[in-house]
């Protein structure tokens, strides 16, 4: 690992103003410190967020369930709240990695990374959710359709904080993955969330980066069951294909995974 | 740069001086002497290095020494009870035979503990797939199973 200097501000404020230059947040780091053991990652300087309170925790506000940035997910896993107002966001914060990564992972990280294959970008898409973020003194709400712009990239500037990030709660939703079994990513990720007669679907480990199924969403739309959403063929173009699975494997296993997201949701 | 941390390990003060890169691994095996916790891949994929910070189980290869400043950490050397004796989980593995080389098994112990905590009657799918952190190239799980399974009954 190259050499930084560390800091851990106790604000929000404080972390914002630390971000100069190259400078980088570090969040659970499970991402990040095994980023910079193999020198794929380097920094000037480290912003340490888990001293700063206000980013951490979980509200329901009217009909959205609010969560800090620095929450971790086996916290969004076990809250009472999420798990009665989204129960599919809990599920999927308790499926990811492995108990020891959901302890120190957190919502900030998971999608700053945008890592192709990660799960909370699925639930962002999904529920249409919305980012809060900081930088300098400008806040900003970032629509979840916007976000994710390309292989772990997003449409944070540099130095900008995530503080926050609104998921409004749908009538029922579901996410199912397809795990890589060694790396316990998704290999195909499926989250469905139904809205009165508007119908989500966002797909990630997929293509480069999450995206919307419209094809699956226009069928479920008409026909909110299993066997509408199994039943569109997707095409395999700009899927990914790799030792794991090709691409026409992938895009046949979005229409299966979408499938029983459905018949989960269904209850 | 160096940065001075202090916390708790296995209910003593430590305090050590240390470049900000150190991992917390490193911090515990090197300075403090405590190396039951072991290194395995270094990558965050084995589990070997599993410690609880402030009692939950997190990986010790995978944060920095200066993330657990100020933190209550126990390794498995913690988990002795007075006059060395070993904890019931530690009991589990010996009687079970759920340990070969060994290498695994602080890992495992620690992983196994906050799992009961967390659940403490869990089937046996729910202890397969709540140790899938933890990598042993030895046993083929079966008896760690059988381990955990015998201290979610002792408890
Ligand atoms: C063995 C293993 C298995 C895993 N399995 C899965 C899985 O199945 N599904 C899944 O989705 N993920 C998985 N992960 C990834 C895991 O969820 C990580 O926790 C997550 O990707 C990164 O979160 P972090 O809090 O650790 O962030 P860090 O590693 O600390 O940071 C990641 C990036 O985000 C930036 N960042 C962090 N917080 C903020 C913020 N508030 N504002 C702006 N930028 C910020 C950092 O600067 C850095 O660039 C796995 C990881 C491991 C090690
Ligand atoms: S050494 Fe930490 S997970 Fe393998
Ligand atoms: S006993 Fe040898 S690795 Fe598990």
């Amino acid at each position: 690992m190259y050499a930084f200097e560390y800091q851990n501000p106790s604000t929000a404020a404080a972390a914002i103003g630390s971000a100069k230059g190259d400078a980088r947040f570090l969040a659970g780091g499970q991402s990040l410190v095994q980023a910079m053991k193999l020198r794929l990652s380097q920094t000037g300087t480290l912003v340490d967020l888990s001293g700063i309170a206000e980013l951490k925790g979980i509200s329901v506000a009217g009909s959205n369930v609010i969560i800090g940035a620095m929450t971790r997910h086996s916290e969004v896993a076990r809250s009472a709240e999420v798990k009665q107002a989204i129960p599919a966001l809990a599920d999927l914060a308790g499926g990811i990695g492995d108990q020891m990564v959901r302890n120190q992972g957190t919502l900030g990280g998971s999608i700053a990374n945008a890592d192709p294959a990660a799960c909370y970008p699925a639930a962002i898409l999904g529920l249409g959710a919305t980012i809060k973020a900081s930088v300098g003194q400008k806040e900003r709400a970032i629509t979840g359709d916007s976000f994710f712009t390309g292989l772990f990239e997003t449409t944070l500037a540099p130095g900008e904080l995530i503080t926050s990030v609104e998921f409004p709660v749908p009538d029922c939703a579901a996410y199912v993955k397809f795990k890589q079994p060694a790396s316990r990513f998704a290999l195909v990720g499926v989250f469905v969330a139904k809205f009165g007669s508007t119908v989500r679907v966002a797909v990630t480990g997929a293509k480069s980066s999450v995206f919307r199924a419209t094809d699956i969403e226009a069928a479920l739309s008409k026909s909110f069951t299993p066997e509408a959403a199994a039943a569109v063929k997707v095409s395999a173009n700009g899927m990914n294909g790799d030792m794991h699975g090709s691409a026409e494997y992938r895009a046949a296993m979005v229409s299966v995974m979408a499938g029983r997201a459905v018949a989960r949701a269904l209850g | 740069m160096t940065v001075s941390v202090t916390l708790t390990v296995n209910g003593k003060a430590a305090s050590a001086s240390v470049d900000p890169r150190m991992l917390l691994v490193h911090l515990l095996r090197d300075q403090l002497q405590l190396t039951g916790t072991h290194v395995g891949c270094d990558t965050a994929q084995c589990g070997a290095c599993t410690i609880h910070l402030n009692g939950r189980a997190v990986k010790a290869c995978s944060m920095l020494a200066v993330q657990a400043n100020g933190a209550n950490v126990t390794t498995i050397e913690g988990l002795t009870g007075k006059g060395d004796k070993m904890h019931p989980m530690q009991e589990a593995f010996r009687d079970c035979h759920g340990l070969q080389c060994g290498f695994c098994t602080p890992g495992m112990v620690m992983s196994a503990c906050q799992l009961l905590a967390d659940n403490p009657k869990p089937t046996e799918a729910e202890i397969r797939a709540g140790l899938e952190g933890n990598i042993c190239r030895c046993t083929g799980y079966h008896n760690i199973v059988k381990a955990v399974q015998q201290a979610a009954a002792q408890a």
